[in-house]
């Protein structure tokens, strides 16, 4: 039995640079950095001053106090970037989605800030003051259930927490369910709202975050001599992902097909790159393989590109094992530079950036690309968008814990 | 204090912390059904009935609460 293609008929999305899809991408071509000082809490003490926020966005004007004091930020966010994603998919008149439906959500440390809140409770007041909704807001897969329960999705749902490759991992796993024919559209993507005092110390303990305090919007530079580390960000991204079928029967319009997905682990280190990028590297064979095409066939590589010594290097190399010669060719570009590190919420909207630059055949740009590095020497689309026919798009998303999750999206 | 000054109480509570619309509070509302306060959200009515009237408040006080005007009764005889 030939497997079922499967096809994304809607997205949404808030993150840094906009609270709707098409804002988003109006920066992204633009080149505008969504990276500022941090508002969301007092940062005198910490070596960190700076982080990708969602801006302009009150949860208790979306969806009321009473709703919104229940969930975690991240929860809100879920809510509101799986609401826009339906209404683009022509979606927004259901009900309840029903059990034909799944939902599959990425999530690197889910409410932390609402576990980092109780426990500041429980040492200041003790075990009977703790928020009891606590539990309900801290676990990974808050946002998943929460978004099921208002959108009545009743199907499978699955939450992933592979880190910073968690919501590739989720679109990728809501491609299988709907090629097996489990079910015949799936609501996936990621959220991540992690950016809080504790986790910007903790992540500047290992060095992984930029230090450039003085400079936020230039400070996040992938492949750049001078990048010294990534930047937090924040966000939800959704995808409405459905066989080809489901789409045609409903009429609505196809932005792509979702045809590759890659997933291997590096069992190497729980933070560092392997040498040469050799899980990315078998990921990204593994996605082309699934996808029927060769990388000659691949016209542009959203990178996971974090801005981390290690990672753009480890990354770049992986790209010439795969892709060789036509590696010096190809148009390549971090939309990180721009968003930040959205965490376990990047693979979602990476997956969105590629899939829009085929809709729209322009490549978004890694801005703060300013002095090159001989070690990351590809083209990847220094400071300017580039208009570009795109059939094939892939991208790369590499967590925390040795995950590496690729996905190749094709125009037709 | 007199019940309705507890009542005035609770229902800014009510509105202050827990966001409900103020024209829901009345004494015969219910709290499940007309406030939306679940299972969850009962322990936090308690929480904050503790916090605001410095009394503690055991779970087998509140088997018989179903309503705002029977919350508002057990707290009256509590104070």
């Amino acid at each position: 039995m030939s497997k079922r293609r499967v096809v994304v008929t809607g997205l949404g999305t808030i993150n840094p640079l906009g609270n709707n899809v098409s804002d988003t991408w109006e920066n992204l071509i633009n080149g505008v950095s969504g990276i500022d000082s941090i508002t969301a809490f007092d940062t005198s003490e910490l070596p960190v001053t700076f982080a990708g926020e969602v801006k302009n966005f009150d949860a208790n004007d979306y969806m009321g106090k009473q709703h919104a004091r229940k969930l975690d930020r991240s929860g809100h966010l879920s809510i509101y970037a799986t609401e826009e994603a339906l209404k683009d998919a022509g979606l927004d008149n259901e009900e309840r989605l029903g059990p034909n439906v799944g939902i599959v959500f990425g999530t690197g440390i889910g409410g932390i800030g609402a576990t980092e809140d109780a426990v500041r409770t429980f040492d200041e007041r003790g075990p009977s003051r703790v928020n009891p909704l606590a539990i309900t807001q801290l676990m990974p897969n808050s946002s998943t259930g929460q978004v099921a329960i208002k959108f009545g999705i009743e199907g499978p749902s699955l939450t992933i927490t592979t880190a910073c490759a968690a919501s590739a991992n989720a679109v990728g796993e809501a491609k299988n369910m709907i090629e097996n024919g489990i079910v015949d559209m799936v609501v996936a993507g990621g959220t991540e709202s992690g950016t809080t005092s504790m986790t910007i110390a903790a992540f500047a303990q290992i060095r992984a975050l930029s230090t450039k305090n003085d400079s936020p919007q230039e400070a996040c530079k992938p492949f750049d001599k001078n990048r010294d580390g990534f930047v937090m960000g924040e966000g939800s991204t959704v995808l409405i992902m459905e066989s080809e079928e489901s789409a045609k029967s409903r009429g609505v319009e196809i932005y792509g097909y979702v045809s590759g997905y890659g997933s291997t682990t590096d069992a190497y280190h729980i933070t560092a790159p392997a040498e040469g990028g050799a899980g990315a590297v078998k990921a990204i064979e593994k996605a082309l393989k699934d996808a029927g095409i060769s990388a000659s066939d691949v016209d542009y590589i959203n990178a996971h590109g974090t801005s981390t010594p290690a990672n753009d290097k480890n990354e770049t190399d992986a790209i010439k094992t795969v892709l060789g010669e036509k590696a010096h060719e190809i148009a390549i570009s971090s939309t990180k530079s721009m968003t930040g590190h959205l965490l376990g919420g990047g693979g979602a909207f990476e997956s969105m950036v590629s899939i829009l630059s085929i809709k729209h055949s322009k490549v978004a740009p890694t801005i703060n690309l300013n002095t090159p590095d001989e070690e990351c020497d590809l083209n990847y689309t220094p400071n300017n968008a580039v208009d570009l026919e795109i059939n094939t798009a892939m991208s790369n998303s590499f967590g925390f814990g040795g995950h590496n999750a690729v996905l190749v999206f094709k125009k037709s | 204090m007199e019940v309705n000054e507890v009542f005035e109480k609770v229902k800014n509570l009510f509105v202050e912390e827990l966001g409900i619309d103020a024209e829901k509070v009345t004494m015969e509302a219910k709290l499940e059904e007309d406030l939306e306060i679940d299972s969850l959200g009962i322990v936090e009515v308690v929480m904050a009935f503790e916090d605001e009237f410095g009394i503690e408040i055991d779970d087998d006080e509140l088997t018989d609460v179903g309503t705002v005007g029977q919350a508002v009764n057990l707290l009256h005889s509590k104070l």
